[in-house]
């Protein structure tokens, strides 16, 4: 039991941590150039010098661009048309042919735009010279190297946008409820099925002392899990921890209410421990996939957003996010917690009604 | 090995799934679950991002702006702000993702040809909504710079020298729906053999009723092939439910051979099904074999296979060890059957990774079970 308990949450949390990343950096891409002038070698050193690209391939031809898509081994094919170099000398029009992979159509809009951005940023410096040569053709005037209009970008909270910032946190939202919502509904259903249930029935015990004697531990093993989680996402992972601990494990508190209270919910509607199993997982899958964990809950469609007010995981993940990154209190939490509780006390209260002190 | 007693054994599994309605609902209920959450709920697509405007201006300038990121469908105006505490609470609160604040001497720097900057503030607590956000915004301004620009040098617009052409492949529509369902057909399958078989032996024991099993002339491997023919039934069902709604209503393209497709799902299945197997047998209690079967068969599923996250942008150790979850396997088999249309030659390696997996483990599994029995 002791490695059930403590084991698995560390090993999710590393592979979680590590593999939950939706930053692209370092595509492969391939680079096919037809070209073959000063300019279109620039080019290629703007690509290259760029973190989010990786000249993997220099394709010759058009049959070995369809076999490097179609085996994946880039995920883009940049293409400089002969011509390129001349046009840009001549101070003509002209373009660069990329070739995305939309398989994964997230990364396909990333890739595309950084890539865009490349070009850009090229064209830009081209502009700027030309223009200098413009203006030594003309003579003096007011000479300006930038554009006139720019944007600059302030990113609050998680300044070098990394994912594992937005996601390790919800990592552990995410072991703690499996945890004890999966423990707290074995506990019950396992002393059912190895007929130790019947025993316990006869003694004076009433449903809510088995109960609350049968979840305390796991409120427990939970809070302390918290705290190991916690600690371990820190150390490892080298996430930022601006908000109290104190008022962390408060809200973890009011959050295992909901969940060990689901538990015992499922565990009186179970007579089996795979029922129990199951029907945990039906219930996390769902509730963990709509809690804003990795799919904004902002995108999802307005039912679906007014659903998952119901959901206590949704409340628990912007509590931890917000103390995480935000370093946030409950002036501003306050909200979040209040519905934790309402869930958790209906959910307890639901289940000491359901469970019935008979041979079922 | 005796086919006789196999089919005892198979017949012997299937009333118990029969029996046991509530589980078999739900194994046959959370396909469709997951392909309504995945089809439709969720989403990474980026648009209607909630602004806030702080506009210092108040200009014929400023208002022109403005107006870019009120006509663009990526941005959706709150409001309009006048001090940054406003905008910090509404970024705490999660009611804005973004906010563009004009400085004063905006109009006046444009109008006597001097640079300015407009800020962006943006929450980048989800990096990769922002980062596209930010993309977006970001072209945005410069867009407006260049018309700028033109206007102010006679008119014409003199755009960049050089244009990207961008041209997407295979899923030209960038519909998120057709990379996620193929995929969602191996999370699914892992997720029933890791649910369902995992337990299956470790319940045995736990009743009691393997030692009864075991006094009979049933063979280890019968019991075991026994035992997963029932599930793959199960499983069979799940996979044609998928394809079918997949295919149907979510539109995803098949584009590669069908029979090619049923193989893969058919070989996965075989080996996904003997993992959980093979878990139950080495678990003493179902308690063990459930959290064994969630962490090596529907984790390494979900996150280390390419599903949604891709395993090129992975530190490299863990792109080494996802060379052993099968389900990486399958789901390029998948993109490939379905997207890309490509057969057999390009992905034999695929299908004799998943082939040698689904031999290697039934083996091991006999194997177990033999093991304990003695």
């Amino acid at each position: 039991m002791r490695v059930v308990l403590l084991l698995p949450p560390i090993i999710q949390l590393i592979v979680f941590g590590y593999a939950v990343n939706l930053d692209v950096e370092n595509s492969p891409i391939a680079w096919m150039d037809q070209d073959r002038t000063p300019e279109s070698r620039e080019l290629l050193a703007e690509f290259e010098g760029s973190p989010q690209f990786r000249v993997t391939h220099l394709p010759a031809g058009e049959e070995e661009i369809q076999e490097l898509l179609d085996r994946s081994a880039v995920q883009a094919v940049v293409r400089v048309l002969p011509g390129f170099g001349r046009d840009i000398r001549r101070g003509q029009r002209t373009q660069v042919q990329i070739l995305v992979d939309g398989t994964n159509s997230n990364s396909a809009t990333i890739i595309s735009n950084s890539a865009s951005q490349v070009v850009a940023r090229y064209a830009g410096r081209i502009q700027g010279e030309q223009r200098t040569r413009q203006r030594t053709v003309s003579g003096p005037g007011p000479v300006r190297q930038g554009p006139l209009l720019s944007a600059e970008s302030r990113v609050w909270f998680n300044v070098d946008l990394k994912s594992q910032n937005y996601f390790v946190p919800g990592v552990v939202v995410n072991i703690i409820a499996l945890v004890t919502l999966m423990l707290t509904a074995m506990a019950i259903v396992r002393e059912k099925e190895s007929g130790t249930m019947e025993q316990l029935m006869v003694t004076p015990i009433r449903p809510i002392e088995l109960m609350l004697g049968k979840t305390l531990p796991f409120a427990a093993v939970g809070l302390l899990e918290v705290l190991m989680v916690t600690g371990a996402a820190l150390l490892i992972f080298g996430i930022p921890f601006r908000g109290s601990m104190l008022l962390l494990l408060g809200c973890a508190a009011a959050f295992l209410l909901t969940t060990l209270g689901f538990g015992l919910l499922i565990s009186t509607v179970s007579s089996t421990q795979q029922q129990a199993m199951m029907a945990s997982f039906f219930f996390f899958m769902p509730a963990f996939m709509l809690s804003g964990f990795a799919f904004p809950i902002r995108n999802m469609p307005l039912a679906v957003q007014y659903l998952t007010y119901l959901n206590p995981v949704r409340y628990f993940m912007e509590i931890v996010r917000g103390i995480f990154l935000k370093g946030i209190g409950l002036d501003v939490l306050w909200p979040q917690v209040m519905a934790l509780l309402v869930l958790g006390t209906a959910l307890v209260g639901l289940s000491v009604l359901r469970f019935h002190k008979r041979l079922d | 090995m005796n086919l006789r007693r196999t089919r005892a054994m198979a017949s012997k599994e299937l009333r118990h799934i029969w029996r046991d309605a509530r589980s078999l609902i739900i194994a046959l209920a959370l396909p469709v679950i997951m392909l309504l959450l995945f089809g439709y709920a969720l989403s990474l697509d980026v648009d209607h991002i909630p602004t806030l405007i702080f506009d210092s201006d108040g200009s014929p300038e400023s208002r022109a702006l403005i107006a870019r990121f009120e006509g663009s469908r990526y941005f959706e105006i709150l409001g309009f702000v006048d001090d940054y505490r406003t905008i910090e609470r509404s970024i705490d609160r999660e009611e804005c993702l973004i906010a563009v604040v004009i400085p004063k001497e905006f109009s006046r720097n444009l109008l006597t040809g001097k640079e300015v900057q407009v800020q962006l503030i943006i929450d980048g607590s989800d990096s990769n909504t922002a980062s596209i956000a930010l993309g977006y915004a970001e072209a945005l301004v410069a867009n407006h710079a260049l018309a700028l620009q033109s206007a102010q040098e006679g008119g014409t617009q003199t755009p960049l020298p050089v244009e990207a052409r961008l041209r997407v492949w295979y899923n030209s529509d960038l519909k998120s729906q057709n990379y996620i369902v193929p995929g969602l057909l191996a999370v699914i399958l892992m997720i029933i053999s890791a649910l369902l078989t995992s337990l299956t032996i470790a319940r045995e024991w736990e009743m009691g009723t393997m030692e009864q099993l075991l006094s009979t002339p049933l063979r280890p491997a019968e019991l075991v092939l026994g035992k997963m023919s029932a599930y793959f039934a199960v499983g069979a069902i799940d996979t044609v439910i998928v394809i079918v709604v997949g295919v149907l209503i979510f539109e995803v393209p098949l584009r590669g051979s069908l029979f090619f497709l049923a193989v893969s799902c058919f070989i996965f299945l075989f080996g996904a099904l003997c993992w959980g197997i093979l878990i139950s047998a080495i678990a003493g209690s179902q308690l063990l074999a459930y959290q064994l079967g969630m962490m090596t068969s529907f984790l390494p599923a979900f996150l280390l296979s390419g599903f949604i996250y891709s395993i090129e942008n992975v530190p490299a150790p863990i792109q080494m060890f996802t060379f052993l979850v099968p389900a990486r396997y399958f789901i390029t088999l998948l993109k490939g059957i379905f997207l890309k249309g490509i057969g057999f030659e390009l992905l034999a390696l695929e299908v004799a990774f998943l082939t040698a997996f689904a031999t290697l483990v039934f083996l091991t599994a006999t194997r177990m079970v033999k093991r304990t029995v003695v």
